[in-house]
């Protein structure tokens, strides 16, 4: 028996008191690898803010292990203070913040690895589905053979390699418009 | 394996959507791109039961909220009608005047002490998650030519997987407004659509208290492997 999926609806303007949020992912500096900020802005066609959009990034620890039970690999060790999630809301300038460490490359079929990674999705008034899409680093070395990446037109690639700045990374979402962001089929 | 194909045909919201006017200054231009699905997309954030409170579930500070009392309750499953435990289910929505306890919403319209619109609970063995709130007010949304939100309750949803993760709102059966609420006309399917209204079922509600409404929930995947023995970590 096979039963639809619930339509998604859009995220409103609302979404805040009451629920908490972290854009913390390493419980106060505790988690193991190199603690960065990976930090951006939403935009709009315009490139005018996006403001009370809740963007969530979900990740491996710095040894390229997911903190769920569909990945479990002695080589590639869970840390106990890293669980790989986190979410924010976007301020008047559209800002988002997270304090993170660079994740470790992940499996991905075979022999073959995917690079460093940060899934990234966004939910905004105004969009009625979620946009999700990947932050990448500057200067891995897999990069250039990462399986997802190599699905994204040549041209459009460099838009998923955040930018290094002192002390982590940034990575603007221009969710349309001029050098738009590429998402991935939901 | 865990599967994640492709939503069914009408099931989900254009990404543009005519009746929805800002999509236009939004939504992508450019089609999404295909790519593989892999593990960074079917893991994704697991929440600790203990990490949420019973009393997170009532949003009606035990019965001091104004406004019809009610009860949201249903089952969370997969597309393989599996029921899912340990799902975070997040619950916000205007009080009974249709205002939000928030800095944007500024119509001129009353707050009520008791009552905050937010409220979250995590799925039990069966799937099933249970709210107690008020009934929520229409309102008006400005700049729009008096275009109503017909009254709704916003829920977000984590499943196992960054993939199955998806927020949608809870409609009201028979209320005029529904048809013609831009948001919730943007789901083409018919059927689809007319799942995003509860149900109206006492059996869920509290005798001669609270009226009750069912809402089932369906994320996306299949084979999902209930997650709650193991591993659910913060």
């Amino acid at each position: 028996m096979s039963i639809a999926p619930t339509a998604s609806q859009t995220l409103g303007p609302f979404f805040n008191y009451a629920l908490p949020f972290s854009a913390d992912l390493t419980g106060g500096g505790k988690a193991e690898g190199r603690a960065i900020f990976l930090r951006g802005r939403v935009t709009d066609v315009n490139a005018a803010p996006v403001r009370d959009a809740l963007v969530e990034i979900w990740q491996a620890n710095a040894a390229g292990a997911y903190a769920h039970p569909l990945d479990r690999d002695e080589a590639r060790p869970r840390d106990p203070h890293f669980n790989g999630f986190g979410r924010v809301l976007t301020d008047a300038e559209g800002g988002f913040s997270f304090t993170t460490v660079v994740p470790g490359p992940v499996p991905f079929e075979g022999n073959r690895w995917q690079a460093p990674h940060v899934s990234v999705a966004v939910f905004s008034a105004g969009l009625l589905r979620r946009m999700r899409t990947r932050a990448y680093f500057p200067g891995e070395e897999l990069n250039a053979d990462d399986p997802v990446l190599a699905a994204v037109p040549a041209g459009r690639r460099p838009l998923l390699v955040a930018q290094a700045e002192d002390g982590g990374f940034r990575f603007d979402i221009r969710l349309r418009g001029e050098n738009e962001t590429p998402f991935f089929g939901d | 394996m865990v599967e994640y194909a492709s939503y069914p045909e009408g099931t989900q919201p254009g990404v543009n959507s005519e009746r929805y006017f800002r999509t236009s200054q939004l939504a992508p231009s450019q089609p999404f791109v295909e790519a593989p699905v892999t593990l960074s997309e079917i893991t994704g954030p697991l929440f600790p039961r203990e990490g949420v409170s019973q009393d997170e579930a009532d949003l009606t500070a035990g019965g001091k909220a104004l406004g019809q009392l009610m009860v949201l309750a249903g089952q969370v499953r997969d597309e393989d009608a599996r029921p899912l435990p340990g799902v975070l289910v997040e619950a916000w929505q205007a009080n009974a005047s249709g205002k939000y306890r928030h800095p944007v919403d500024g119509r001129d319209a009353p707050l009520d002490p008791h009552f905050v619109g937010g409220g979250r609970a995590v799925t039990d063995s069966e799937g099933r998650y249970r709210f107690v709130t008020i009934k929520p007010g229409a309102y008006p949304v400005p700049n729009s030519g008096n275009w109503w939100r017909p009254p709704h309750i916003h829920l977000s949803i984590y499943g196992y997987a960054f993939l199955s993760r998806m927020i949608t709102q809870v409609y009201f059966p028979g209320d005029p407004l529904n048809e013609l609420d831009s948001i919730f006309m943007s789901v083409p399917d018919d059927a689809a659509r007319e799942r995003l209204v509860a149900v109206t079922d006492t059996s869920v509600g509290l005798h001669e208290h609270a009226l009750g409404y069912g809402f089932d929930i369906v994320l996306r995947g299949r084979n999902q492997t209930p997650m709650e023995d193991e591993g659910l970590q913060a």
